[in-house]
This record gives structure tokens, C-alpha cells and sequence, in this order.
């Protein structure tokens, strides 16, 4: 099975310190790491799965400038067999249709039998698996949590249905469905294969390599525009039980029974 | 000695006895030469292992623990009746080389005094053999100490083994005693000069048993004995290499080749230098045949006397992992994929058949198994290399992994900010009596004081560090730090198999530190000073700060009080990575004892025996699967020494005894104190309003 995971570099939440630059519109970008969108992660990881079950091959593709293709060599010190750079001028400043519309592009020009997206970015809107699958006119499914491979053309894909219930849906190929985290472990990247990789070959596309249309994608075209961004104050309805643990145990208990949790 | 009876003369099934003897000889030696060539095969198929230098110091090192029987002793009972089987296997070793030579001449006997005395020696020595195999089979049967038990995770024992050689041993001995105490029987009836057998002696015995017996039976019995003397020496031979009675022939050889570096780690691959690393397709252990030749003469050597595990504070919580089955299910591997009889198979991959992940994670490499391994067997670095394995499969711990991303790019596994790494110093109060400053290469400082991430970045652990950097002021030391341009000493990302990360960890700092010019390093962490010590190449000397202040309070540059309360007993806690691994035992209990007032106990678990708290660096990262924590046994170690303090000298042991005394409900009635800390609070300072300020802030610090 030829698979493509579209991937995504973004601030590391952990190993940052999110604050807010002077204009107000974004975070403040100086002293920040970056790594793979989780979700991302756990995309390449079940198709490497899929794969060492069924043969194939693994491409990962990114949207971006020449920083991003640093996750395109993680993912191939991870066991994907090709990462894929797209990276034009043109794209910067991309809403997610305009990223999906790039991205259509590259699927067009080779051959994919299933395309995963991780569920969401961490910055990012859950938008352009949807967007992509839309405009190749694939099948899409959403928030999979279990991918199991049926005979022939058709997969077998489960997501969780809010209340932890579990649904499973039958979806023929090729098809893009965007991956939960925790649909698997992802295997751990040593410096030993991130130094491996650094020597790999990484093409990278432009829109004239991809027959993207500049006028259809970049700050131009997009019609969703980032406005401002802030840390919400901080509102009523949480309460913080101050004291030493007994104290505090104790409280707890008071209100539990206030409220009807405890009888 | 006419009319003297001679085995050489007597016939068996038609055979005469030197010709059949000759023939157990040729067939037990060709037996025995087949299986050890066998049980050598896989050896051959191992990884290489340099160990062939120092030869000096490997022959101390049989001297003193294979010759010595060094470690035996730390468990009286078992050590003392081991160290009699063995002193007697030796002595009786030239006497059993002179019986099977007798059944082939008449003459060969041990001639003149000195043979005399030898005689005696031998024939007490087979009794005191016999007494002890004996009372090793009692022991086992009827006693049965806890630590040969077997827990159902490891599969089945071998229990059998033990019981069938000690007894084989007891037939030995037996049919030697019986062999000469016929024999003298036989020369009494005959009125000969019996040959004399010393008083008390098991012959001495059974000769007297013997002496109303026929000439004919005493015959019969003489030769017999002989027999099955011959027949038990070459079975027991050909039967060692089968089980735990192996270690009779390897263990001269796995002490020998035993690891002499303590503290260190050993390299990926032995002759493949860090930058060739690159060309290595496959690190670490992940089948049997990755292993080296030596880790695997030590699955061989393994007694299954089940001392490490004994010691191992994982298996004493709980967790998945026994040093002793890591060995005993290694060797049951060998012998099932490579067979004495049939093809050898191999291959298979270790972690998921014979080793679960969790049982290699499990272990913090306390070193407290190869403390107390009679054998000298190794465990840290099989471990690491099966992590090793691990790691370049891409199997770890999701917990691990984060951190591990952290330190690859931040320098820390907590993700901190690199410009926040001095942080610490700039506390305003601390500002105020203590100045430190970060070095820009300028040569101002002599000395540099490296901190690492938890020192650094944890607010309770920060104490720690300034309180170090206090003394290191009162002693009138010019240092520095190296702040952002410090990254983690990487000494337990190395032990948790990230070898090239560690590398690239230590290649940054050893820059940073070069460039800092300084001629000296102090670290209040056992784990940064391990690293720097044995793990990093060409840096100005290491020390411990417990180091510095023993050696400052005996010289009188640190004055220490009397003791804040007399009332309080502390509980020195050795760290592993000072104790065991550095051997610096003594100097922090001086430096204790130097504080006017101060009541100290031990603990019965101190010293090279200290339990480890629950591992340090990576391993406060890892949610291990375990009953209870070993910091919480080790608080309990400390109430039983009827101590109410303890200190230690690692931020680590800090942590996880802190965390200790929390959760099984001690606060108030135990607590836990850096050296450095218990230190600082004592020193005599000369200006009283810097030292006021001081104690304000750390009754802050520790409240």
C-alpha cells in the first residue's frame, strides 16, 4: 500500500514557553523548538504499521520553507521511505484551504492509496483533511482511533464516539482519514537515526512543479485571516482549595457532600 | 606390604582395572572435551570483548575474590560452608590426580614427609567437605532461605541441580574415605603397618565400622569404592557444564576477564571508536549473539546463589526485574539454542521472549548485584545494552521519550529554557550572600561548579545548589558556572541507551568546559560527577563537594558549629553513584562527624550494602510497575536505625526520599537533608548579619 501522511512542524508545547509578541497577533517565535505536530506522529507511525504488515511504501509530505523539512528528516529516521518538501513563496500565508489546495497538487502527481492526516495541528484548525479529501473527491473519515486492513479495496476504521463509545465504519480506497493520537505507540527517534537521515535526499516542490495555481493559494487567497490572539482571562466556577492536605481532603469531602457526590 | 591387595591387579567383567580405568578416563575426557567445546560454541558467535589487558591486576583480582573466596564471607553461613567445599576441592584436587593414577601403577604414592602431611591434610580436608556438602543439602531442604526461592514469573527453578550436585560431591568424598579406610582395614587384619588415618577423620571412621568385616568384603568394598570413585569424578565432570555446577571450571576464567573500571560503561561495540559509531548497523543487544563473549561466560559462571537479587532494590519493590534470572533465563537460552546434542538454532530476539521491556527498564544500575556477585558477574552493562537495543528500535517508554526530546533539544529532560539555566542564582536573597557568576573563559575562576538540570531547574533541588555554592564561597574558592552554555551531563541518558545523544551531551559540555579554562570541576551530583568522571575524556580534575568539604574542615578552612539540635539522629543515605560506583564512603560521614554534637547512626543497609532510593536522572521519569516504592523501604531502613534525619548527597536521593516521607505519612517525624545543606547551616561565618540572613533563608528553603 502506498501511503501519505501529511505532516506539519509546529511549537513544541512542552519544552516552550508560550508568550505573547507586542502586536498581540501571535507568540512570540524567538527561543522556540520546534518537532512534529503530535497527531502528525502518531500518522506516520500507523502507516509504518500498515506497511510492515502489508509491504508498501511511506511518503511524508510538509507545507512550509526550509526549517520544516527538520521533521521530514525525523519522520525518516522513524522508517518512512520518502519525505517530500513543498515549499514556494507563494504558499506562505496559506488558510488551511489554500495548504489543502497545495497539497492536492502533490497527491495528484503520484499515486497514494490512503492519505492520513493527523487529527488536528497544535496551532492549526482540524481543516485540511476534510478540505483535501474534498477536492480529490476521496472518501473521508475523521478522528480514527483503529485502522484494520479488509481484503481488497476497502478499510475498516474506528473513531470514539463522545461517552467512550466506539463506532466502526467500512471506507473504500483511496480515502484520507485524519489520526487521533493514541491510535498507537509511536516509536522513539534516536540521534543515531536523525543523524543517518540528515544525509538522505529531500526533494523539494514548487507550485510550478505541482501545477498549483499561485493565485489559489498564499496570504492573497486566504480567506480566513488570523485576527488576534491572547490568553483568555482567567474566569469564575473554578475553586482552589488552599491548606495542608489534610485541610484540603477535608474541604474536599464538605463539598463533595454539599453537592450530592457523597452520601 | 607383601600379600597386600592392589587395585592395579584386579579384574572387571574379564577387564583388568588400570585398562578399564584407562577407558573411563579416555571416554569421560572425550566426553567432557565435546560438551565444553559445545557450551564454547555460541562464545565464538559473541561480540568481542577486550580482556586481556592488565594482566597483573587480573591476577590480584583471582587472588583476592576467586583464590580468596573475597565475597563469600558477606553471607556467613552459605560463604563459610562454600569457602570449605572449596578449599577442600583444591586440596583434594592433587589427590584426586594421584588415585587415578594408582589404579594404573603399584608404586605411584605420594613419598616422604611431605606426602605424609599432604595425606593428613587430604583426608581432613574430603571430611570437611563431606560435613559441609551435607550440611549445604540440609540447609536447602529443610531450611530453605528465601532467596533460592523461585517466583512463577521466572518459570521453573533449579532447584534439583543444587541438591543432585551437592550430593554427588558427598559420593566423592565418601567413596575416597571409603577407598582408603578398607584399604587400612584390610592391612589391620592383615598385620601390616597400616597406613594411618588421621583422628576423627571420615576414613578414621569407617575404618573402625569396618574393622569386624571379611577379608573378602573388605576387598570387594576397596575396589569398589575405587570404582565409584573413578565413575563419580568423571560423571560429575561431564555433568557440570549442565547446570550451576559449571561455575566450578568457569569461575577462575570469569574472574579473570572480570570488568575492572568501575563506574564506567561499556562502549557500543569494544574496538569501534565514537566517530566509526555511524558505520555500526545494529546497536546494543537484541538477540543472544549480541551479547559478548564474556557477559556470556558469565551466564555460564552464575551459581544461582541469588545474593544480587538479594540485594537488587527492584526486586525488593516489586518490580519485574532479578539480576539472577536475567542470568539463569540468558543461560537457559544457551543451552536450548545451543545444544550439547543436535543443531544450533539462533536469532531469536531477547526482549518479548526471554526479557520483558519492563524488566530492563526496571533497573536503576545501583550496582548493588555486582557489589556483592561472589563470581564478579556483570549486570549494568548488559542492561544498557539491551536498552541500547532497545532504544535503536524505537522502544521506549512514552514518559522516556519525552524527556529524551527534551534533552536532544533543550539540553534538559524537562524542557526548560537554556537561558533560564542560571536562574537560580539570581534569587534575590541568595543574590545577597552568595555571588555567582557565569564564566565567559576569561580565566577569573579556577574552579568550575557544574550544576546539571535538576540543580538548575527544580525549585527544591535549587537549595542545593546554593547551599553549594555558599560553601564553595566559604572556602574561598573562585568558581563559576557555565549557565545556558551547560547541557545535561548525560550520565543517565548513556544508562538509558542513548548512546549517541549522550555523546553529543558530553562532546557539547567537554567544549563548554575547555573553553571555561577553569583546572578544577566540583558537582554537588554523584550522576554529573560519575559522567565527568568516567564517562567524559580529558577534563581538569572531578570532585564530589563532599570531597571538598572533608578535605576543607580537616585543613581548617571550614569551621563547622555545634550541631543546630541535639536532639536530632541523622542517617547517612550512600548514594550509589558516590558509594558504589566512586568507593567515596568515608568522606561524608567525616565531614558529619566533624559537626560538634551530631548524633549519627547507621543504617543496616550502608555503606557498599545501601539500597538504592529509586534511581536517579531518566529514572524519575519511568512509572515503573511496583508495590511500593524503594524510597519508602528506605525511610523505614532509616526509622529502624532510630535515625530521624537522613541525609544524603544527591539531589536525586533528595527527591525520592523526600517524595518517601510524604507518601507513607513520616512528615514531621522524618526528614531528609542535602550534606551540602546540613553543611552550610553549621558553617562558621564571619560576618553574623550574612549568616542570619542565611538561616532566614533556609528554614524558607526547607519548610
Amino acid at each position: 500500500m502506498e501511503i501519505l501522511v501529511c505532516a506539519r512542524r509546529v511549537p513544541d508545547t512542552s519544552e516552550n514557553e508560550i508568550q505573547l509578541n507586542g502586536k498581540g497577533n501571535d507568540i512570540e517565535r524567538d527561543d522556540l523548538v520546534y518537532s512534529i505536530n503530535e497527531a502528525d506522529n502518531y500518522a506516520v507511525e500507523e502507516a509504518l504499521q500498515i506497511v510492515a504488515k502489508s509491504g508498501g511504501n511511506v511518503t511524508v509530505v510538509t507545507v512550509g520553507t526550509d526549517e520544516d523539512e527538520e521533521i521530514l528528516r525525523r519522520e525518516l529516521a522513524m522508517g518512512a521511505n520518502h519525505g517530500v518538501l513543498l515549499s514556494d513563496d507563494a504558499f506562505s500565508g496559506s488558510d488551511g484551504k489554500g495548504i489543502a489546495t497545495v497539497l492536492k497538487g502533490f497527491v495528484q502527481k503520484g499515486k497514494y492509496d490512503l492519505i492520513l492526516t493527523g487529527v488536528q495541528a497544535e496551532d492549526g484548525g482540524a481543516q485540511v483533511g476534510g478540505m483535501l479529501a474534498a477536492m480529490l473527491d476521496y472518501p473521508f473519515a475523521s478522528l480514527v482511533n483503529s485502522i484494520e486492513i479488509t481484503d481488497g479495496r476497502k478499510l475498516k476504521v474506528g473513531r470514539e464516539i463522545e461517552g467512550g463509545n466506539k463506532e466502526m465504519n467500512e471506507i473504500d480506497l483511496p480515502c484520507v482519514l485524519s489520526i487521533q493520537t493514541g491510535i498507537n505507540e509511536p516509536r522513539y527517534v534516536g540521534m543515531r537515526g536523525i543523524r543517518q537521515a540528515a544525509s538522505l535526499e529531500v526533494p523539494t516542490y514548487g507550485a510550478a512543479d505541482l501545477g498549483v495555481d499561485k493565485a489559489s493559494v498564499g496570504e492573497a487567497a486566504a480567506k480566513v485571516k488570523c485576527d488576534d490572539y491572547f490568553v483568555p482571562a482567567l474566569g469564575k466556577g473554578a475553586e482552589i482549595l488552599q491548606g495542608t492536605s489534610e485541610e484540603i481532603a477535608d474541604k474536599l469531602i464538605e463539598l463533595m457532600k454539599a453537592k450530592g457526590g457523597l452520601q | 606390604m607383601e600379600g597386600m591387595p592392589v587395585p592395579a591387579q584386579a579384574m572387571f567383567w574379564g577387564i583388568s582395572l588400570p585398562v578399564l580405568v584407562v577407558l573411563i578416563q579416555l571416554l569421560g575426557l572425550v566426553c567432557f572435551s565435546y560438551i565444553v567445546a559445545r557450551r564454547v560454541a555460541p562464545l565464538v558467535h559473541g561480540e568481542r570483548d577486550f580482556r586481556l589487558d592488565r594482566p597483573l591486576l587480573r591476577l590480584q583480582k583471582v587472588v583476592q575474590f576467586w583464590l580468596g573466596q573475597w565475597k563469600h564471607p558477606r553471607y556467613r553461613v552459605a560463604g563459610t560452608l562454600h569457602l570449605c567445599i572449596f578449599a577442600g576441592f583444591l586440596i583434594l584436587a592433587t589427590r584426586a590426580f594421584y588415585l587415578l593414577i594408582f589404579g594404573l601403577s603399584d608404586d605411584f604414592a605420594a613419598a616422604g614427609a611431605m606426602g605424609r602431611v599432604y595425606d593428613v591434610v587430604a583426608d581432613y580436608a574430603a571430611t570437611i567437605v563431606f560435613l559441609a556438602v551435607s550440611a549445604a543439602a540440609i540447609r536447602r531442604v529443610v531450611f530453605k532461605p528465601a532467596r533460592y526461592a523461585v517466583p512463577e514469573r521466572y518459570g521453573k527453578g533449579h532447584p534439583v541441580d543444587a541438591i543432585f550436585l551437592l550430593a554427588l560431591i558427598a559420593l566423592l568424598m565418601f567413596s575416597e574415605s571409603l577407598f582408603e579406610a578398607s584399604r587400612a582395614a584390610i592391612q589391620v587384619q592383615q598385620e601390616v603397618t597400616s597406613e594411618f588415618l588421621p583422628v576423627l577423620s571420615m576414613g578414621w571412621v569407617l575404618k573402625d565400622i569396618l574393622g569386624s568385616a571379611s577379608l573378602s568384603t573388605l576387598w570387594k568394598l576397596h575396589l569398589g569404592a575405587y570404582l565409584v570413585d573413578v565413575l563419580t569424578f568423571y560423571f560429575l565432570l561431564c555433568y557440570r557444564p549442565f547446570g550451576i555446577q559449571f561455575h566450578v571450571e568457569t569461575s577462575l576464567f570469569n574472574v579473570y576477564f572480570a570488568k575492572l573500571d568501575r563506574g564506567t560503561v561499556k562502549p557500543v561495540r569494544w574496538g569501534v571508536s565514537d566517530q566509526q559509531l555511524d558505520q555500526v548497523k545494529s546497536f546494543g543487544v537484541k538477540t543472544f549473539e549480541d551479547f559478548t563473549w564474556k557477559h556470556m561466560l558469565d551466564f555460564y559462571s552464575c551459581a544461582d546463589c541469588g545474593r544480587c537479587s538479594d540485594n537488587c532494590p527492584a526486586n525488593a519493590v516489586g518490580r519485574p526485574l532479578s539480576p539472577r534470572f536475567l542470568s539463569i533465563k540468558a543461560r537457559d537460552y544457551a543451552f536450548q539454542h545451543y545444544p550439547v546434542f543436535g543443531s544450533s538454532g539462533n536469532g531469536q530476539t531477547l526482549i518479548g521472549n526471554v526479557y520483558s521491556e519492563d524488566e530492563v527498564w526496571s533497573c536503576t544500575t545501583c550496582g548493588a548485584c555486582e557489589e556483592e556477585c561472589p563470581l564478579l558477574i556483570e549486570y549494568i552493562d548488559k542492561i544498557v545494552d539491551l536498552r541500547r537495543g532497545m532504544v535503536d528500535d524505537g522502544n521506549v517508554p512514552k514518559s522516556i521519550q519525552k524527556a529524551l526530546k527534551a534533552l536532544e533539544s533543550r539540553g534538559n529532560p524537562y524542557g526548560k529554557l537554556e537561558k533560564k539555566k542560571a536562574d537560580w542564582t539570581k534569587d534575590k536573597e541568595f543574590q545577597q550572600t552568595c555571588n555567582v557568576s557565569v564564566l565567559n573563559g576569561d580565566g577569573a575562576a579556577e574552579t568550575l561548579y557544574f550544576v546539571d538540570s535538576i540543580t538548575s531547574y527544580d525549585d527544591r533541588i535549587q537549595a542545593i545548589g546554593k547551599a553549594t555554592a555558599r560553601i564553595l564561597t566559604a572556602s574561598g574558592e573562585k568558581f563559576g558556572i557555565l549557565g545556558a552554555a551547560e547541557k545535561d551531563s548525560g550520565h543517565d541518558v548513556r544508562r538509558f541507551g542513548e548512546e549517541m545523544l549522550f555523546q553529543a551531551l558530553r562532546d557539547h559540555n567537554t567544549d563548554a568546559i575547555k573553553e571555561s579554562g577553569v583546572q578544577r570541576i566540583v558537582t554537588s551530583d554523584p550522576h554529573a560527577y560519575n559522567a565527568l568522571k568516567h564517562d567524559y575524556k580529558d577534563l581538569p580534575p572531578v570532585e564530589h563537594i563532599s570531597q571538598v568539604i572533608a578535605r576543607q574542615v580537616k585543613s581548617g578552612k571550614l569551621k563547622l558549629n555545634h550541631v543546630e539540635n541535639g536532639n536530632n539522629v541523622y542517617a547517612y543515605h550512600d548514594p550509589c553513584y558516590l558509594g558504589r560506583h566512586n568507593q567515596i564512603y568515608d568522606d561524608p560521614r567525616d565531614v558529619l562527624d566533624a559537626i560538634p554534637g551530631l548524633k549519627r547512626v547507621e543504617m543496616s543497609r550502608c555503606r557498599d550494602r545501601s539500597f538504592c532510593c529509586g534511581g536517579g536522572g531518566l529514572m524519575l521519569f519511568y512509572e515503573p510497575q511496583e508495590n511500593e516504592r524503594m524510597g519508602v523501604k528506605r525511610v523505614q531502613m532509616a526509622v529502624e536505625a532510630g535515625a530521624n534525619v537522613i541525609v544524603t548527597a544527591c539531589p536525586f536521593c533528595m527527591v525520592n526520599i523526600e517524595d518517601a516521607i510524604k507518601v507513607s505519612g513520616m512528615e514531621g517525624k522524618m526528614a531528609a537533608i542535602d550534606l551540602a545543606e546540613l553543611v552550610d547551616r553549621h558553617i562558621v561565618r564571619q560576618s553574623p548579619h550574612a549568616a542570619e540572613k542565611e538561616n532566614e533563608l533556609l528554614t524558607h528553603a526547607s519548610a
